[in-house]
């Protein structure tokens, strides 16, 4: 099987949702070495950081303008360009690779796999539905398969540099598309945040309703901080506007899978579990004893949280 | 300008999802179904640019089977101009997949010649977020995904794009196809006038042979199971005794 993998980076460096599909796409190429896409501008350093991932033959370095901002019309030209001799290709689930993949599989008049969370066999992949109430299994019949992949249930590749084999080549200058010129980036407005990235952190400290305000919110990020934790929101605290969506864990928003997940003030609507039921670790600290959020919480504390939480900040 | 915004009838999101027993699908036998909620925001946001005469008309189509008309009627009652059906399946179990959506809706918008679809992100029951990107790839049009605000000047649409770093903005050249995530805007809901003036509105019926595309599935589902269930823990009584918890016998403080 020659598995094609599309790298998720900011031009800088690559992203941790990018070897955890690499597990994934190795799972489906069998013994056969994967190869990596990496587009973008000025982004050799990011070929570079993937051809040092175990498992990795070979990295295609498309590099130019057109791909700055990995828009899905130039990026799904070029992938298009490059299907032919892949059996499939393979994408991270993240915004990016929602949004080109599909676009990939319509020009290459194949179904889309979204969002699997596991591989059965080369054409048959695990994925939820139903915002996770339900687990589909399903088999593919397209000549190339293209699928996305949920970080959370992939173990991320390891680093092979200096551990084995050499660094798998970098083939510059790969594919070429036209701009296609229908859209054009505009601005991009990220949160700066000292705060580990909430997709892969180990810890998580979310909040919901029950915070009350965007004031009581910014108290989660003193009880972060000495967790070491991303913050992660319901999206009943997103509509509240008490935190930015970017934050947002569940089915609209990102899943997540860390060791320890912490929820805070948050009732547990499926929607919410949808996106973070995988933790290893669940803690819900809610005054409603009822609340569903304790049917998945390994640790309940019913309590109100503005006394549970400085008491917690004080404990650790 | 003409909006085309796709519906799609789905299993009411406040409904609790039951696995069917022989594993073959979920149960969708007297289950209260409704629009898909990004489908709603979608349907808003051309509503409010027909109002700002930024629109003429709004198009509502659905693809499923009869009973879609239901959502549709329900598009008409908050606004939508008239309707377009096409019954594509006969059991309320069949989910027409994506690709074979994105081409019916390229056959409807070839005909309609709309300058902007607006639809949702992804549909609540088979969460493949895919519809936008495959049309707007069949057409060869721009696409705008996951937007949470967007302005049209000079034949071109501003859209703000919800994504995992926090926004993005896009410029698209129309015409083109946006998918709308929730915060876009509030959908209105349907006033009982309103409901009862949507049952006059036109609604057009169409099968996928009149477009002349195949829907048969390029996936085949060899089994729904329910998802692992997490067993419920222990209640702990103070902070104290949680954080003791964590450190001893979770071992992941």
């Amino acid at each position: 099987m020659a598995v094609l993998l599309v790298a998720d980076h900011d031009n800088r460096a690559l992203h941790d949702a990018t070897a955890r599909a690499l597990t994934a796409a190795a799972q489906m190429a069998g013994d056969t070495p994967v190869a990596v896409l990496v587009a973008g501008q000025d982004c050799a350093a990011v070929a570079e950081q993937a051809a040092g991932l175990a498992g990795v033959g070979s990295v295609l370095h498309a590099d130019g303008a057109v791909f700055a901002h990995r828009l899905a019309e130039p990026m799904a030209a070029l992938l298009a360009g490059l299907a032919d001799g892949h059996s499939h290709i393979v994408a991270p689930a993240t915004t990016t690779g929602k949004n080109i993949m599909p676009r990939l599989a319509a020009l290459l008049d194949v179904m889309i796999v979204s969002d699997i969370i596991g591989v059965e066999a080369p054409d048959t992949f695990v994925r939820p539905i139903y915002a996770g109430n339900a687990i589909q299994t399903v088999r593919s019949a397209d000549a190339v398969k293209v699928v996305t992949v949920r970080g959370t249930a992939f173990a991320p590749a390891t680093v092979s540099i200096g551990a084995g084999p050499a660094p798998a080549s970098i083939e510059a200058g790969a594919g070429a598309a036209d701009d296609p010129g229908v859209s054009a980036w505009v601005e991009d407005r990220v949160r700066e945040s000292d705060r580990p990235d909430l997709s892969s952190a180990r810890v998580v400290v979310s909040g919901g309703r029950g915070l009350g305000s965007k004031e009581n919110f910014a108290m989660l990020e003193r009880l972060a901080g000495k967790l070491g934790a991303a913050v992660g929101a319901s999206r009943a605290a997103v509509d509240a506007g008490f935190a930015p969506n970017e934050l947002q864990v569940g089915q609209t928003g990102k899943a997540v899978a860390p060791d320890l997940y912490v929820a805070i003030g948050i009732s547990g609507a499926i929607q919410h579990l949808a996106g973070m039921k995988d933790s290893k670790i669940i803690v819900a600290i809610n005054k409603d004893a009822d609340a569903p959020i304790f049917q998945v919480a390994d640790y309940g504390l019913v309590a109100d949280l503005f006394e549970a939480v400085p008491a917690l900040e004080a404990e650790l | 300008m003409k909006v085309l915004v796709p519906v799609k009838r789905v299993i009411d999101y406040n409904v609790q999802v039951r696995v069917k027993p022989d594993g073959t699908g979920v149960n969708l036998a007297n289950v209260k179904m409704s629009m898909n909620p990004f489908d709603e925001n979608a349907m808003e946001e051309a509503i409010r640019l027909k109002d700002a005469k930024l629109a003429s008309e709004v198009v509502a189509v659905s693809i499923g089977v009869k009973q879609a008309q239901d959502t549709l009627r329900m598009a008409m009652a908050v606004g939508a101009d008239r309707g377009i059906l096409i019954e594509a399946a006969d059991a309320v179990e069949t989910d027409i997949e994506p690709l074979a959506v994105a081409k019916l809706l390229r056959a409807v918008v070839e005909a309609e010649q709309p300058q902007l679809v607006l639809m949702g992100k992804q549909a609540i029951d088979n969460d493949m977020n895919a519809t936008g990107q495959m049309l707007a790839a069949l057409l060869g049009w721009g696409q705008a995904t996951f937007a949470s605000k967007i302005e049209l000047a000079d034949g071109r649409a501003t859209v703000t794009r919800e994504v995992d770093e926090g926004e993005q903005v896009v410029s698209v050249a129309l015409p083109a196809v946006i998918s709308v995530d929730l915060r876009l805007n509030q959908p209105r809901y349907a006033t009982l006038p309103n409901i009862m003036k949507a049952k006059k509105k036109p609604l057009e019926v169409k099968t996928p042979a009149d477009y002349g595309v195949d829907v048969t599935p390029r996936l085949t589902v060899l089994g729904v199971a329910e998802p692992p269930r997490r067993a419920a823990g222990v209640r702990v009584g103070s902070a104290e005794e949680l954080v003791q918890k964590l450190k001893v016998e979770a071992g992941v403080l």
